[in-house]
């Protein structure tokens, strides 16, 4: 039996007999990514309606500078929450630094950037082909905002999927401002990089086995409740509308 | 000014295409306007002017902001929820309550002959249930002018009988009706004024009857030409 073999053996053994320090790590992975994807796409969702409607001097510059922010490297937002963070930086006086809250911070500015540049897509597009005739109802700017966004959910959903995987695939922001503490601020990318150089392959495996689970879940989920909804009330209309 | 609408050398651009150039147009209250030309002469951006999402590059628009005006659109929009909540939604947006805004879209359905497919998907109507849904969310409204933008274009023709029909109420009842059309037949049946566009510009402005049974002189050359291909 080869390496990768006797590695996917133990790693399904740790995951079946639910292993504690696995247990523990998903756990932390689970909770960091969800607690700042809410919160990033909470404010990324409004912050994207807002701008897909919005009219004002300087909007396209903006729009380009937060089209730039969705190639930031998570190792260069890691750095600058470390420095955000850091004893002598602004935000020193938290106490945040190698935290379960650092990380949450990592991962908001990491998830915004994307959350509002691809539902600022979204909503302008749907503004474009619709938005005179609310206009002509009388639904102002935010209003519109908000009900072209209510009306492009299914798209706006897996717009939350793609955040919800960068948030809990990203190593190196939550590597630099979380310290991958054991039993305190390691997730499972941190983990599969450490086991990994130690030779622990096992585990890094078992995590990472773990991790495309969670996402295929998710997408799982997705697909299952566009076709629930196809199935229900919205015809060929939504059947596609996710994808 | 008198009658609802005024319009003194209205012209809109585009970039640098004129849409609309040096219109000048007087509408009363009760009046039915037909506004017929060929594809791109101007029809839709001149609604959209009376209606007042658009605003002219020059000229002045003078309108009595008393009157309700709702506007019906070539293709409708219609969120992904049920026909009831569209038109409820029209309702809810000029400040009424949500629960009387049902009940007065129910009504406005039932009206249109859309009551037994109120709570299904907008989305999954068809092409004439969704043009009369869009009739009942401006209907409900409670217009004294509704303006349509070609409201039967792409409709089958008992769709198309069923939205005349329903124009055709809304006018006997007193509303003044503005649209666009490409039918001369349904132009006939329900305006009792035509204004022939072309190229952005207005060419003839006439009641129905002498627009129809001419002749129209050497302004409205074309326009005549227009009336001789429906029925070449």
């Amino acid at each position: 039996m080869n390496t990768f073999q006797e590695s996917l053996a133990q790693a399904a053994h740790l995951v079946a007999g639910a292993d504690p320090m696995l247990l523990s790590i998903v756990g932390r992975s689970l909770a960091v990514s969800s607690t700042s994807c809410i919160i990033g796409t909470v404010l990324g969702l409004a912050l994207g309606a807002w701008l897909g409607v919005a009219q004002f001097a300087g909007r396209g510059a903006l729009v380009t500078v937060l089209n730039t922010f969705l190639a930031v490297p998570s190792v260069v937002v890691g750095l600058v929450v470390y420095l955000l963070l850091s004893r002598s930086g602004p935000l020193g006086f938290l106490g945040w630094l190698f935290s379960f809250q650092a990380m949450v911070l990592a991962q908001v500015l990491l998830v915004l950037p994307v959350c509002t540049a691809l539902t600022r897509q979204v909503v302008q597009d749907a503004e474009a082909a619709n938005g005179e005739q609310l206009r002509s109802l009388g639904a102002s700017g935010m209003l519109r905002s908000l009900l072209l966004a209510f009306d492009e959910r299914f798209a706006l959903l897996t717009v939350l999927l793609a955040c919800f995987g960068r948030a809990i695939s990203e190593v190196g922001a939550v590597m630099i401002v979380g310290g991958n503490i054991d039993g305190y601020t390691r997730v499972m990318t941190t983990a599969i990089a450490l086991e990994t150089s130690k030779g622990d392959l096992p585990l890094a495996l078992a995590l990472g086995v773990i991790l495309l689970s969670v996402v295929l879940a998710l997408n799982a989920a997705i697909a299952l409740l566009a076709r629930w909804r196809g199935a229900h009330a919205e015809g060929i209309v939504l059947a596609g509308a996710p994808a | 000014m008198s009658g609802w609408v005024q319009l003194k050398g209205v012209g809109l651009h585009y970039g640098a295409v004129a849409a609309l150039r040096g219109i000048d147009l007087r509408i009363a209250a009760g009046e039915r306007v037909a506004i017929i030309g060929a594809n791109g002469c101007g029809k839709s951006t001149l609604l959209r002017v009376l209606h007042g999402l658009l605003r002219p590059s020059t000229g002045s628009v003078l309108r009595d902001e008393a009157m309700r005006q709702a506007m019906v659109f070539q293709r409708p929009f219609a969120l992904r929820v049920s026909a009831l909540a569209n038109v409820a939604l029209a309702v809810w947006l000029r400040g009424v309550p949500w629960r009387i805004a049902k009940a007065k879209a129910l009504q406005a359905l039932a009206r249109v002959g859309l009551g037994a497919v109120a709570l299904r998907n907008a989305r999954t109507l068809s092409g004439g249930q969704l043009q009369r849904m869009a009739l009942a969310r401006a209907w409900c409204l409670g217009p004294q002018v509704m303006l349509l933008d070609e409201p039967t274009a792409s409709l089958d023709p008992h769709a198309k009988r069923e939205v005349e029909t329903l124009m055709a109420d809304f006018a006997a009842a007193g509303t003044t009706l503005v649209f666009a059309s490409h039918n001369l037949g349904q132009v006939k049946r329900l305006a009792t004024r035509v204004v022939y566009m072309e190229a952005g510009r207005v060419l003839a402005d006439l009641p129905v009857h002498a627009f129809f049974n001419g002749p129209l002189g050497e302004t409205s050359r074309e326009a005549e030409l227009f009336v001789k291909g429906e029925f070449g």
